[in-house]
This record gives C-alpha cells, structure tokens and sequence, in this order.
C-alpha cells in the first residue's frame, strides 16, 4: 500500500497561466515572458540538483523514475520544444522507466491542437489531464474560463489521434449557480468523450482569491447541497463503470492516475519549479513560491520528516485501498487502543466508513467527512 | 488630641453622586497629600474601582483641619462601599461614627441609595450633613434638590453647602460644617477596651491589617488583644493611624479615635468586620452591639477554561480571600467543565468583581455557571437540605416544597416609567406592595421579588426600561415558599451538568425552549446528528437537533503539498481540543457562554 520500491516521480510546476481564474490559489504568473528563462532553469535543476542538493544523494540518479508530471498553472503554454528539453533532462540525467507515465496538463483554450499534442506525443507524454471544469458556458465563464466546452472535445480527439494512451478531463462541483442537472450535464458530457480518468473537485474559495473575497454574493451551492452533488456524482459515475478510487478521481480500466498515487502511497517525488514539493529520502521540501527566486537558484526550503503515521492515515484513506492496519500497526509500532476501536465502530455504524479484513476505507459519505474522520480517528489513536 | 476635637464621619451617597471625587478634595484640602501625589480618587485603590467608579472596600484616613475659629481638628473620614452587596460592611463603616456627609448631585436629586444609606445612618443615630453637588453641570437644579431633600428625608438645607466636588468649588465650607454639626465622641479612657473592627485588610509584610474606632479604653503595641466573636487573641505589633499615603506608627490609640492594629494575623477570617477588639486582661463585659457573620446570597460554579490552571485558580481565591472574609470558595467537580470551585458572594456585583479581578490580576480565563441563590429543600421525610448547586438537587419525588429567598425591593423612578417597571417587576414574580410619591417627579415603588429573578441581570434591565432613571435598592427579606423545578440538558443523550440550574416552573418552558435554541446555534455541526434536549426530572420539555455535518474534505490533494493539508488537520484537531467533550460530543465555550450568559435571558 505504501511505495518503497525506490522509485521516484518527477514533477514539473509551470507557474504561468494566460490569466489567473479567479478561484485558483495555486502560484503561477501571467507574464509569458519570462517563460525561456523559466525553462531554462528548470533543465538546469533538474540536470545539476542545486536547488536541492542538501536533500538528495548520488543514488538519486539511479532510481526508476515511474512518473513525470507537467502541473501549473497552464504547463500548455510551453512550447513543444520546451517539454521536449525538459523531458530530456529527465531522460539523460535519471534512469526514465520505458513505461513511465508522462502527463501534461492542458488548458482546451490551446492553439493548433492537433500539431500540439503530436509534437508532445512525439516527445514522450503519454498521459494528458484536460481542464474542462464544467459543460456549461455560463459555469466555465463563471471560472474564468474563455474556451467552450468543444474545444476539450477537440482536445481530446486530438490527443487520442497523436497516440496518447491516457486522458483525463478535470471537471468541478461546486460552482457558482451549478444544479443537479448542470453537473449532470457536465457528467454526461465528459462520459461522451473517449477518456480514461476523470477527477472532480470540489472548489474550495481559497483566502487571497477573488472568489474568496465574494463568496457571500457567488452563488455559491452550501455545504449540504455540495454533499448532495458529490453522492450524486459518485453514484453516477460508478453506474457507467468509473471507479472512485480517491476522494476526487475516477477512471476506467484501472487508469489510474500514476504520478498522484504516488502522492497518496508514501511515494518519493522531486519538483521542480517556483512552489514545487518535494518528498525524498523521508524528508520533505519545496521550492519558494517566486519565481525570480528559483530563476536565481534559491535552494530548496526543508519542511522536516514525511511519512509519519498521521500522514500515512491521512493519505491512505483518500483512496480506495484504504489504510491496512495491521500494516499500519506494525510499521509504526503501533498499539491501537480501544478508543479507537470505539471510534472506528461508531463510524462504521453511522455509514462512514468500512472495515473488512483489517483494513479500513471511507465511503462516499466519508470521504465527504474524511477530515473529521481523520482528525477523530487519529485523536483517538494517540489519545489527544 | 482631646476627644472634643476629633470628628469621625463617613460620605454617603448614591452611586456616581461624586463621594470619592469628594474625598478626593478634603484630602487636599487638609494637604492630607500634595496636589501633585493625588491619583484620581485615592481612596479606591483598586483598577476595577477606578473603573467602576465605585469603592468596593471602606478605607480610613486621617484628617488634620485647622477650622475658621482657629482650632485644629482631627477628622476621620470613614469611606463606605458604594453598593448594596456590602450593606453590611456600610452599617458598620456608620457604626464607627457620629455623623455622615450626605452628598446629593445636584442634576439627579434623591435616589434610591441617597435613602437607603440615609436610613442606614439614622439607624446608627449619625448627624447627617447635607452637601448639594455638581453644581457645576449646566443640568444642576439645586434648588429643587434641596427642596427634594427637605421633604423626602426632612433634612433642613437652608445651609447645606453647595459645591463642586470636581472643581473644588466651595469644598471648605464641607469641613466647616462637619466640625460645627457632627458631634464629637464620647469615649471613656479608663473603661474596658471597646474597638470596632470597621475594615480588615491583608498585608504581606504586616499580615492583617485591622482598621478600628477605638470605642472605650485605650491600646499599645505589647498589649494582648482579643477578638471578642471568634475568640482568637494576638500580640499587638503596632498601632497607628492612617495618613492618606501611609499607615503612621503611634505609642498608643485612645477613646474616640480611628487608628490601625497590626499583630501577625495571618487571614481576615480572624478580624471580621463588625467584631469587637477588647484587651485579654480586663476584657470588656460585653462586645459592641451589631456583629453578624454575612454569608453569601449568590453562588456560581468557577472553573478554569484551560483545565491546566486549576492550582492558579485555587491561589488566586486564596489570595483574594485572604482581603475578603465574604468570599467562600470550595472544590467542585462538573463533569462538563472539569475540576473548579463552588464560589459564594454577597451578591452579583461582588461575584462580578472577584471574576474580574481573577481574570485581570491573575490572567486567569474562566467559565463560570448561572449564579444560585441557596435554596430550602423540605423533603418528605421532614428534613430540610440548603442547596445552592443545582447538581445536588434532590430527586423531585423526594420534595415535599420548596423556598426561595426573597427581597424587599425598593425602585425610584420618575413617574413616567412605573409602567415599565411594574411590567418588569411582575416578569420577574414580584409581589407588588405599595407606591409612594415621594415627590412631584419621584416615586418609590415596593415589591417583594425574589432573589434568584434579581441577581442575574435585574438591573440592567431595569435601566435599560427607564433609560438609567431608576434606582434600585433590596434587601433580604427572609424565605418562602415557591414552585420551583430543576432544568438539565442533555446532549446526544448525556446530562451536561454545568447547565443544570433551578427556575420557577412558569418560566421553565420558554427558557428550556431558548437554551435548546442557543445550544443549537453554537455547538457546531459534527459527524453525527446530536439531539439536544432539556428536561425536568425525566421529562423532556425542550427539544432541537444538531443535524450532521455533511462535508469537511480536502477535496484537492496533489501537487505534492503534503505538508500544507497536514497542517490543515492539525489545525482542526487544535481547534477540538479546545472544545468539551461529553461522551461523543464536543462543544465549543462559546457554547457555554451563550447558554450561561447572563443577558437576553427569558
């Protein structure tokens, strides 16, 4: 359940966006022009380490890398000769899997799709994530979103023409005015589409966004009526053959998406850019979130131990494989007390979560719930 | 100094009529202390009095006034607490002396403690020196005001100074009248000791410091002195008087005048307010009349809203008891709010007070519960029990009656407010007794109410009905009998006892239904639904329910920022531990507070 085969993901933050949606808290900058610059630093990070150099050790360049992500902010507006360079840094430096799984985030509003998505595929992604967030104009408009909902339909065809094996499309519950049938709608939609994964998150209004500072006056559905949406997501999506194999993500065929889980199973990564996390060797860091500061080889920030047990529950219990707690007993020399036995029953009783041969997993209802379940849980296992 | 020449007196006069800003000015007056030592209001030398701006604890000084006619007169000026809860401590404040400056404010005229206290004096057969003040303000009437004062107390104010206590204007004509109007006292030397404890302060260095009028006989350091009620004899250290900045030593204090006793007390417990000072050797035949122990009328439960500051808790009562013979405190235990004590006062104003200065001195955090009064519980099996918790209240089965304390009350108002204050009074169960109008724009009016309806926020209502015009005054009438029941709350099924409290049975629906309500709003919505219900006795008479919560997830989770959602749990796990637990529910204090509050109440 957790990962310690030595191997490592890659990801790679690209903090530039065409203009900032107005619910996104993530670090990214709207100047285009600075995006040589940033590509060149990044395959210089990536080749020399320096950034990171007080956390990793000669071996890394022997681990299998499994997985290489393109986040953002728009990773899109890279040029196909920028990914090519930055994948190549990958591929010369670490020993890059044959099967790894290479994914790019895309923005639909994209130019030239097609020549686009052969020159990507030409230079080794494999997997595309397509943020769609809604079918309806008026919600995507609603997000800061230009692009109309075929444009992804195009997106999608034309990755799959260019031979990329996996697509995702990124859809969001909780917007403003959304009702049942516009999720549905934007279900129905995605469904239609020839895609292997599908994630849906729930928009949280991040203090420091826009939408945080309007939230009274939004539209905003409420918390019930999120949870509502959610159920009704989940069943839906399952009744045409999804599996909800993490709080927010669902795919068909057991198309996971690889580089995530590997966040959600202890996995180690290295990022690279402005505000990129990194986990290796049991120790967490990041890269500040600034831009000129990573242009300038700012080494990398500690944030101290991952991998404890409050973690592992944590992450564990996003997922569909849930927590074994033998496992999670042993490995962290573990006691569980009857407190937590207690409170374990409890919530299996009230529908929140189910216990099966030692190993527990949150229902939909208490994934809805999983802070509360996890706080509790983890209250009562180290009896604060 | 000759006996002919001392004057003891006290000010009396409602509240904010300007008796310590009149203290103020005497001490001046007499460079008892030098304009430039003068705090503001020096006599009250605590912050929440200076706040409050009115004096919890009497305190002494000592006077020297050369008078018009050349003669040089020693004045004891006995300040008195300004406020009903420590009537007791007033009457014997009055009991030290011969005579009282009544101050009136010129703006308001005669309030309800302008004639409590007055009566209080003429109980203690004390001359009474009318003095009009703030005539300053551009509202002062002072006309009318001594006309008020002749009529209403039959006090002639032909020549009663008319001064500005905050200006200074005309404050020297006060002393001339003291000395022409208050009798001088007429102690005998060679009698038995006779010495009233008037005050009783706690001193580090000095240990009690015991403030008395020295009745009959006379006092040294060396002597062996006896507390005539509690029995207990000690080695006079020192005895003294008191200037306005310091206690100044003296050989020896004699009849008729005010002075200090210091001898290793180690607590006030021992030198009560009102006990007699006699010498072990010759001791006088009988004490002075007037002692009684008060007890405390009202009682809450106090607990530290952090459970690590118990042991503060208990040395910050200690300290504050060792200057407060009428605080009581003991250990309770509640299972909702943890280890505290069980604090008694003599009244709200008092309680207000000690929680203030727990808070403020000691930097403690509190959660207190609705105040009590201690109430009788006949059984039926012919015994009487006295609570004052509503947790040991016996099972209803078990009661044959119940009484409650009950007031005489006294409210002075313009006419134009009786309306609102009877509507009030009768809310509230009062026994309307009878109206007098005591003047063309003042009217007394008496009801019987009982205690536990004025000690939670009687007053403020009061004022806010008669926009502040209303006066109030009670005092204890005695007990009766009265239909009373107990209220618990349960949560998810479990009694949370810190809100058990004890209400009349008319008013037990509304409430139940507005505790349920508050109870509601406050607790916030958790994994499960909880059932809030309040109960008499068995019977659920108020009911809401906590719906679950539906959603509380991190619904984003990548990007590799472990970190920042681990920190978002931990955030939320210190916010449940700031919360109670009862078996599966956690409730915020804000919860309690808005249940326990004592405004907005039904």
């Amino acid at each position: 359940m957790t990962r310690s085969d030595g191997s490592i993901g890659i990801y790679f933050h690209v903090p530039f966006c065409a203009s900032k949606c107005p619910y996104c808290d993530f670090y990214s900058h709207c100047d285009p022009a600075l995006l040589p610059a940033y590509a060149d630093a990044v395959i210089r990070e990536a080749h020399t380490l320096s950034g990171c150099r007080d956390f990793t050790d000669a071996d890394v360049f022997d681990r299998r890398i499994e997985s290489v992500y393109f986040g953002g902010g728009t990773p899109s507006l890279l040029s196909i000769a920028q990914i090519g360079g930055m994948l190549s840094a990958v591929s010369n430096r670490f020993s890059l899997a044959p099967d790894a799984e290479i994914t790019l985030e895309v923005n639909p509003s994209l130019q030239d799709k097609q020549a686009f998505f052969d020159g990507a595929a030409a230079a080794g992604v494999n997997r595309v994530s397509i943020g769609l967030q809604s079918a309806v104009d008026t919600e995507r408009r609603a997000l800061g979103r230009r692009s109309g909902a075929e444009a992804a339909a195009d997106c999608v065809k034309a990755a799959k023409n260019a031979g990329v094996t996996d697509v995702s499309l990124d859809l969001m519950i909780g917007i403003p005015h959304q009702t049942r049938q516009t999720l549905l709608e934007s279900l129905d939609f995605a469904l239609s589409l020839d895609i292997t994964h599908l994630s849906a998150y729930i928009l949280k209004t991040e203090p420091g966004t826009v939408f945080y500072k309007r939230r009274e006056t939004l539209g905003l559905p409420d918390d019930d009526t999120l949870a509502d949406y959610y159920l009704l997501m989940c069943e839906h999506l399952k009744n045409r053959g999804m599996r909800h194999y993490e709080i927010s993500n669902f795919c068909f065929d057991g198309r996971v998406g690889r580089h995530n889980m590997r966040y959600w199973q202890n996995g180690a990564y290295l990022g690279f850019g402005p505000s990129a996390h990194s986990y290796y060797n049991g120790r967490r860091f990041f890269y500040a979130d600034d831009l000129q500061a990573f242009l300038d080889g700012k080494p990398c920030t500690d944030e101290g131990a991952g991998g404890t047990a409050e973690e592992i529950m944590m992450l564990s219990l996003r997922t569909d494989a849930g927590l074994d707690l033998r496992d999670f007993a042993r490995q962290f020399d573990l006691q569980l007390p009857d407190g937590f036995t207690k409170q374990l029953s409890r919530l299996q009783t009230g529908g929140l979560l189910a216990y099966c041969d030692g190993v527990i997993r949150l229902t939909d209802r208490g994934m809805l719930l999983s802070n509360a379940v996890i706080v509790s849980l983890q209250s009562a296992l180290f009896n604060e | 100094m000759k006996q002919e020449n001392i004057r003891n007196f006290s000010i009396i006069a409602h509240i904010d009529h300007g008796k310590s800003t009149l203290a103020d000015r005497l001490l001046e007056l007499t460079n008892a202390v030098s304009r430039r030592d003068m705090q503001q209001q020096l006599l009250d030398n605590m912050d929440i009095e200076k706040e409050r701006g009115i004096t919890i604890k009497a305190r002494a000084v000592t006077l020297y006034y050369k008078a018009d006619t050349g003669e040089t007169y020693e004045l004891n000026l006995i300040d008195t607490p300004g406020h009903v809860d420590f009537n007791y401590e007033v009457s014997r404040s009055l009991a030290a002396c011969e005579g009282a400056v009544l101050i009136v404010d010129a703006t308001q005229g005669v309030e309800a403690q302008t004639l409590g206290n007055t009566y209080l004096a003429l109980d203690h057969d004390l001359e009474l020196v009318p003095v009009i003040n703030k005539i300053d303000l551009p509202a002062a009437d002072p006309d009318r005001v001594c006309a008020d004062i002749e009529e209403i107390i039959g006090l002639d104010c032909e020549n009663a100074p008319r001064i500005s206590a905050k200006t200074g204007e005309n404050v020297a004509e006060v002393l001339e009248r003291i000395v022409e109007l208050v009798p001088c006292p007429e102690g005998d030397d060679d009698a038995p000791l006779r010495a009233l404890v008037f005050d009783s302060v706690y001193d580090n260095y000095k240990g009690v410091i015991v403030y008395v009028r020295m009745m009959d006989g006379t006092l040294k350091a060396g002597e062996t002195m006896r507390f005539m009620a509690s029995g207990a004899e000690f080695t006079v250290v020192e005895v003294g008087r008191m200037a306005a900045l310091s206690l100044v030593p003296c050989v020896e204090l004699k009849s008729g005048e005010v002075g200090y006793i210091t001898a290793s007390i180690k607590s006030v417990v021992d030198a009560r307010v009102g006990d007699t000072v006699t010498k072990a050797e010759n001791p006088a035949a009988k004490p002075l009349p007037g002692y009684k122990k008060v007890n405390p009328m009202v009682f809450c439960g106090v607990y530290p809203a952090d459970g690590a500051d118990y042991e503060a808790l208990r040395e910050a009562l200690e300290k504050l008891q060792l200057n407060d013979a009428s605080l009581s405190f003991e250990p309770e235990t509640s299972g909702a709010l943890g280890f505290g004590y069980r604090c008694g006062f003599l009244g709200l104003l008092h309680l207000e007070i000690i929680e203030e200065r727990l808070e403020r001195e000691y930097d403690l955090d509190l959660v207190t519960t609705v105040p009590s009064v201690v109430y009788k519980i006949y059984l039926s099996d012919g015994t009487m029990k006295e609570i004052d918790n509503p947790t040991n209240y016996p099972d209803p089965a078990l009661i044959s009656y119940v009484e409650e304390p009950v007031t005489d009350a006294h409210i002075y108002s313009p006419p134009e407010y009786v309306g609102a204050i009877m509507d009030l009074c009768q809310d509230r169960r009062g026994v309307f007794q009878n109206m007098d109008y005591i003047s063309a724009d003042r009217v007394d009016i008496h009801y019987i109410l009982p205690l536990n309806e004025i000690i939670y926020d009687f007053f403020d209502a009061l004022k806010s009905r008669t926009r502040g015009y209303a006066s109030f005054d009670y005092e204890l009438k005695g007990y009766e009998k009265s239909n009373l029941v107990k209220l618990d709350v349960l949560l998810n099924g479990d009694l949370i006892d810190a809100l058990s409290f004890i209400i009349h049975a008319e008013k037990a629906y509304p409430r139940a239904r507005k505790i349920a309500e508050k109870l509601k709003d406050n607790i916030p919505r958790q994994m499960f639904e909880i059932p809030v219900q309040v109960a008499i006795g068995g019977k659920v008479i108020a009911r809401e329910t906590i719906k679950a919560m539906r959603k509380d997830v991190l619904a984003k989770c990548y990007g590799g920022d472990i970190t920042r959602k681990k920190k978002l749990l931990e955030k939320q796990k210190e916010g449940k531990k700031r919360m109670r637990r009862f078996g599966t529910v956690e409730v915020p204090q804000e919860a309690f507070m808005a249940v326990l509050k004592l405004d907005d109440q039904v």
